[in-house]
């Protein structure tokens, strides 16, 4: 039997097939969520079936925002558990994760391999992907062009930690004839400073490490570190870790 | 004169019915005094002919009307009772004679002085903190103080004869909550959290002439009687604010997704019903160190809830606590820092809590956390 777990985020939907066992990734899959969950899933379906098992063979498990639409789930759990169970298998049994998403930012305290504590953002998107997203936006960037350019950004501060108003405080920074790259750079502190005021209501647990789509984003994962003081571990694989972890559940 | 409101054409029908009964329950030469607050003294309300009637705003309606007056960022709770008040929606409101409220917290004791331009009412000063012996002197001038009020609205006089009378009966009924909150106490309990809770609220508005004691003795026999099989079911106590305003986002959808709530320590639960007034001493002064004996965050400090969780926790075998904290409540925002670090390192067990207010806005959040929360307690 093998092991498939769909990770419907807001923004990216992530599936992995796993072979338990061996404990091996054997296929990946990012694709955007869109905007029709129901449709995403059946497109996940649709490609697990293209790698060459029969639906039989495969025990699927979904996750995230849009786990509900996954109707040929076999089971169906919070992406609480199985990021915190995906951040184990790529980092260790103690970690503190730390999970930006598109529309939820989560903190989860694992010990021992277990999930002993979780903290997600409120309602607000600050401290979200979403944030950069809009941000990215208003600079005619897309994200990977927004995070090349912030890194050769000079630091400047955002102090609006609210989405809607940090659009208008960046109106008024262009107008100024502040640098796009000194803004993206800004706008990724911004993120990061919320985030860890979030990691500090909880008591963390062994190292800290990063799951979610910006994974592979060195300015990030920099300012992370420098905020708590501690380095902030991940791999590449870290953005797959709610449908890893689906899948080991 | 007794009038329905201007509005009432406008009332949905089972709107217009609960006036309606009010209006015949008025026009027997019933009396009603409403009360905000499990401060409040009931007793002398018995005592002065009339009936008490708990009226905490319990959703959204009423917000938009409250915020005309009241600011935005103020606990819903407030604003739900003070809205509902303003426009004639709620019948206990429109019918009472009077109202008897405390100094509990700033934002209440704020908004009585607003509500005091279209309603009698009387505010009770309740000390900030328990422990000085000034505190339990002056919580029963009080009392003394809010009987003198009820005694002059309906031309009265309260005796220590109906003081009495109101003591043992409101007992009574206290012993009968608490034993229905009890029957959670069964593992699995027969009964889901949710339903027993209804129950037990919905013995703050009692009008007709049957007997509350025996009713809810008779419910309580019922739902010992009952059997149910889920086992394994992760346990849950829930803290914090009063949350019958949140009851479907949380409450409901907690025991839908597969844990029971089994014990309340919230102000209607037996937090404060289990505490019971002495009914061999001089009646004042009795009634008032009752009252002062409520654990509630507007005291300080409030260390005897603390030691009320840890006894809960053991009674009711929980498995989790979740604190539930009403966007604008100071006082249990802050204290839940506490009850966070007893739960999680005095009692080993885990903790969750949510900020939230009366709307649905967040109830996809709140599902996520309930689901994440079961999952944390399964594996435990």
């Amino acid at each position: 039997m093998l092991y498939a777990g769909i990770d419907i985020g807001s923004t990216a939907a992530k599936a992995v097939l796993m072979d338990r066992e061996q404990n091996k990734i054997l296929a990946r899959k990012l694709m955007p969520s869109g905007w029709n969950s129901k449709e995403t899933a059946q497109e996940l379906l649709t490609w697990l079936l293209s790698l060459g098992y029969s639906r039989e063979e495969i025990k699927i498990i979904a996750t995230g925002y849009g786990r509900v639409s996954v109707q040929y789930a076999d089971k169906v759990l919070t992406e609480i558990t199985c990021h915190g169970r995906g951040a184990v298998f790529l980092g260790g049994p103690d970690l503190t994760v730390i999970d930006i998403g598109g529309q939820d930012t989560k903190v989860i305290v694992i010990k021992n391999g277990r999930v002993i504590d979780f903290a997600m953002n409120d309602k607000c998107s600050a401290g979200t992907g979403k944030f950069l997203e809009v941000i990215a936006n208003r600079l005619g960037l897309t994200l990977p062009e927004f995070f090349a350019l912030a890194e050769n950004g000079k630091d400047i501060k955002i102090s609006s930690m609210c989405t809607v108003f940090a659009e208008s405080e960046i109106v008024s920074l262009m107008g100024l004839g502040t640098g796009r790259e000194d803004i993206a750079r800004g706008a990724v502190d911004s993120v990061a400073s919320k985030v860890v005021t979030l990691v500090r209501q909880k008591n963390h647990s062994g190292k800290f490490f990063l799951t979610g789509g910006f994974c592979e984003s060195k300015l990030l994962i920099q300012k992370l570190s420098e905020i708590l003081g501690a380095e902030v571990e991940t791999t590449p694989d870290a953005r797959f870790a709610g449908a890893i972890g689906a899948a080991l559940l | 004169m007794l009038r329905l409101p201007k509005n009432f054409e406008t009332f949905n029908e089972a709107r217009q019915k609960s006036f309606m009964s009010l209006y015949e329950a008025k026009q027997s030469g019933k009396k009603v005094i409403g009360t905000f607050c499990s401060y409040t003294p009931v007793e002398i309300i018995h005592a002065a002919g009339a009936i008490p009637v708990g009226l905490c705003g319990k959703s959204e309606q009423g917000i938009p009307e409250a915020e005309a007056h009241l600011p935005k960022n103020l606990c819903p709770l407030i604003k739900a009772s003070y809205g509902m008040a303003l426009s004639d929606q709620c019948p206990y409101f429109y019918f009472s004679d009077g109202i008897l409220a405390e100094t509990t917290c700033d934002g209440k004791k704020k908004m009585y002085e607003l509500m005091s331009t279209f309603k009698p009412v009387h505010v009770l000063n309740l000390p900030q903190s328990k422990d000085q012996a000034f505190a339990i002197e002056s919580w029963t001038e009080e009392i003394k103080r809010a009987a003198a009020f009820l005694e002059k609205l309906f031309n009265v006089t309260i005796t220590e004869e109906k003081l009495h009378d109101a003591i043992v009966y409101r007992n009574r009924v206290r012993k009968a909550i608490v034993d229905l909150y009890e029957v959670a106490k069964l593992k699995p309990s027969p009964v889901s959290g949710y339903e027993i809770s209804t129950v037990a609220e919905s013995a703050d508005f009692h009008f007709t002439d049957d007997d509350l004691v025996a009713k809810l003795e008779k419910i309580t026999a019922e739902f010992k009687s009952r059997v149910r099989n889920d086992e394994g079911r992760p346990r849950v106590l829930i803290t914090g604010c009063p949350n019958a305003g949140v009851r479907d986002k949380l409450i409901k959808r907690l025991e839908e997704l597969g844990a029971d709530y089994v014990c309340a320590d919230v102000c209607s639960g037996p937090r404060a019903q289990k505490f019971m007034v002495d009914e061999n001493s001089e009646p004042y002064r009795a009634i008032a160190e009752r009252y002062l004996k409520i654990n509630c965050s507007v005291m300080t400090p409030n260390t005897a809830r603390f030691d009320d969780i840890k006894s809960l926790v053991k009674e009711y075998q929980v498995d989790g606590v979740i604190e539930m904290v009403l966007q604008g409540c100071h006082t249990f925002a802050v204290e839940a820092f506490n009850t966070m670090k007893l739960v999680q390192e005095g009692l080993n067990l885990p903790y969750l809590r949510l900020d939230t207010d009366f709307s649905q806005s967040d109830s996809g959040q709140i599902e996520t956390r309930l689901g994440a929360f079961i999952e944390m307690m399964e594996v435990a």
